[in-house]
């Protein structure tokens, strides 16, 4: 197992090194640069903000300068088109928001998508199986964008229950949690079905039940763990998405979360904002993906003889 | 059918899946759905009586009516026509996108699958690893390098100038969205590919004397392909999703174009005075989401019966 994780970490910091070098040379491919709309500054005074910002130096040296500061000192930089503020800053200012948002979805996606999937596998066939997937396939089919302002709409202005979009008190992150949670509760709770399904067929469980184990005993002790394989291996894309998702929700919602200065920069040509915050979901998700892959091989003793 | 199984009284692969298709009433009639959404986009813009452009000022913003049929927007364009013209370019891109992720997660896998070894083992890592990281970054940054790229060299080579164009913007999309979306469709193939290659059958139809581009073309493919359709079916949702989220963001589809997704963005900012803007995309979007989604299950269950899990 100890071999294992040291791969895995070892594999981790390759993919995290390949992401920040991807996302460094990219934005610097661009013609133009961040200083391309301030259209009245003389050429004199554009060299010297660009010697200043030591955009100079070669590509490769910039990137192991960058690469430096930030494994230093956690520094990513000055943001080139929000003066005066530094990317490490507005980071660690919007993070803590995209983080809470991104995990009460997860908890709510795990909390509704799991029970929902057992009850549909265990009531194969029925009413409590249809409806209920049927349900989650409209979720499915219902994308993030379109269930915001939906929820928004009608409990926000319609109901009065919630702010319609802002970050201001506990409450305006129910409605950005939701509308995320419930896109990831669908796809969980087909994935608990189906996992369920394949599990519940085998050999073992007749075994089981011609034992006279306790229906709920089959279910919960020798049924969930293997069920629940396929959903903790779709935690990774799940997570992945996310951010995609994050994107969107904090675009409706008006949230200052990373997302939505990702957006912004990356539109502004803001270089070492859209890298900085490339290179922390980058990490985030590889962190993320460390961990469920320590737990499916938890989980699946025979994933880890395999490497 | 014109081979001896026909004769015999036995059913191709293809016309046994698609009795089992015809046998699923909902996957039938997504597919009608479908067909009837795509000609909707296709011919419908030519029987509304408008154009995409055309304002009608004095009218302004006004709900349902007999004149226009999903409304106007504030400018007075009828819905209606912008709904169909905006469906031309999600289908588009959902096709089109589809196409590019097809061609490389067939090769992809396909390589994979039959070198095997240590040279599978790297390569479909690879893909766990992709699988995990959010792509839209990338996108995002190969959009937002990329484009601006190809218009200075527009500027710069004349004879080039199409790059700088609406319509070398949409290519880009285009390429961009389907050179993310191939993984699943890469270890479909390459599972398919590996147990197919080492199976009985196979090795029959060698013993039996068969040529190599028999085995291949009557017994391999048609067995990789029952898979590639579904996902590629699934697929399609899949690109046209981020094709939406991209308009969505203003990264994705540029004006004079529009998309599903632009439309659904209008809407969503003036919901709350015209929820028309929003209800009708919203509504043709979905559906075709939903169809193809369950278009896709129903064929997985016709061409694939192994898989099927009930």
């Amino acid at each position: 197992m100890l071999r294992f994780v040291l791969s895995r970490l070892v594999q981790s910091l390759v993919v995290l090194l390949t992401i920040a070098a991807l996302t460094f040379f990219l934005t610097r491919a661009a013609p133009g640069g961040p200083f391309a709309r301030e259209k009245n500054a003389s050429p004199d005074i554009i060299e010297q903000i660009k010697e200043s910002y030591g955009l100079n130096d070669s590509a490769v040296v910039q990137f192991g300068n960058y690469l430096k500061g930030i494994v230093l000192h956690g520094d990513f930089g000055p943001s080139y088109k929000l003066e005066g503020r530094w990317v490490s800053d507005l980071i660690a200012d919007s993070l803590p928001v995209s983080m809470q948002l991104g995990l009460s979805a997860l908890v709510i996606a795990l909390l509704l998508g799991v029970p929902i999937g057992i009850l549909a596998a265990v009531k194969k066939n029925t009413p409590l199986d249809y409806l209920p997937m049927s349900l989650a396939m409209s979720g499915i089919c219902l994308p993030t964008f379109v269930m915001g302002p939906l929820l928004s709409l009608f409990l926000g202005l319609k109901l009065g229950w919630f702010h319609a979009a802002g970050w201001y008190d506990s409450s305006d992150a129910v409605l950005p949690s939701l509308t995320l949670g419930l896109y990831y509760a669908a796809y969980i709770a087909r994935m608990t079905r189906g996992g369920m399904l394949e599990i519940l067929s085998q050999d073992f469980i007749r075994t089981a039940r011609a034992k006279g184990v306790p229906e709920t005993l089959v279910i919960l002790r020798h049924s969930l763990k293997g069920g629940l394989v396929p959903v903790v291996a779709f935690l990774g894309p799940a997570l992945a998405g996310m951010v995609t998702g994050s994107f969107v929700i904090e675009n409706i919602f008006q949230i200052p979360g990373l997302g939505t200065h990702f957006i912004q920069s990356a539109a502004n040509r803001d270089y070492l904002l859209s890298c900085g915050a490339a290179i922390v979901y980058g990490a985030l998700l590889v962190f993320m993906n460390l961990v469920v892959d320590i737990l499916q091989a938890t989980l699946n003793p025979r994933l880890r003889l395999t490497e | 059918m014109s081979d001896s199984t026909a004769k015999e009284g036995g059913t191709s692969l293809w016309l046994d899946a698609w009795l089992r298709l015809r046998r699923n009433k909902l996957a039938v009639a997504c597919l009608g759905v479908l067909v009837f959404i795509a000609l909707l986009c296709w011919v419908g813009p030519w029987f509304t009586g408008w154009t995409e452009t055309l304002q009608d000022r004095d009218l302004g913003a006004q709900g349902p009516s007999w004149a226009h049929w999903m409304g106007t927007d504030y400018l007075g364009r009828d819905l209606m026509t912008r709904v169909f013209f905006g469906g031309r370019i999600s289908l588009a891109v959902g096709l089109l996108a589809t196409l590019v992720s097809l061609v490389i997660g067939v090769t992809y896998g396909a390589v994979a699958g039959y070198a095997g070894g240590r040279v599978d083992a790297a390569m479909m890592r690879l893909v766990d690893i992709l699988y995990g990281l959010p792509f839209i970054i990338f996108v995002i940054l190969i959009i937002v390098t990329v484009e601006p790229l190809l218009a200075s060299i527009a500027v710069k080579h004349p004879a080039w100038s199409f790059l700088g164009s609406p319509q070398a913007k949409l290519g880009i999309l285009f390429l961009v969205i389907g050179a993310f979306e191939w993984l699943t469709m890469a270890r479909i193939v390459r599972a398919q590919v590996m147990s197919l290659k080492k199976q009985e059958f196979i090795e029959a139809a060698r013993s039996l004397g068969l040529s190599r581009s028999r085995i291949i073309f009557r017994h391999l493919i048609p067995n990789v392909l029952g898979p590639v359709i579904v996902y590629t079916t699934l697929t399609v949702p899949s690109n046209m999703l981020l094709e939406a989220v991209l308009s969505f963001l203003g990264l994705g589809v540029q004006p004079p174009f529009s998309s599903w997704g632009i439309l659904i963005l209008e809407g969503a900012r003036q919901m709350e005075a015209l929820p028309w803007l929003l209800i009708f995309p919203a509504l043709f979007f979905s559906l075709t989401l939903f169809s193809l989604n369950f278009l896709g299950d129903g064929l997985r269950d016709a061409l694939d019966p192994k898989s099927s899990k009930d």
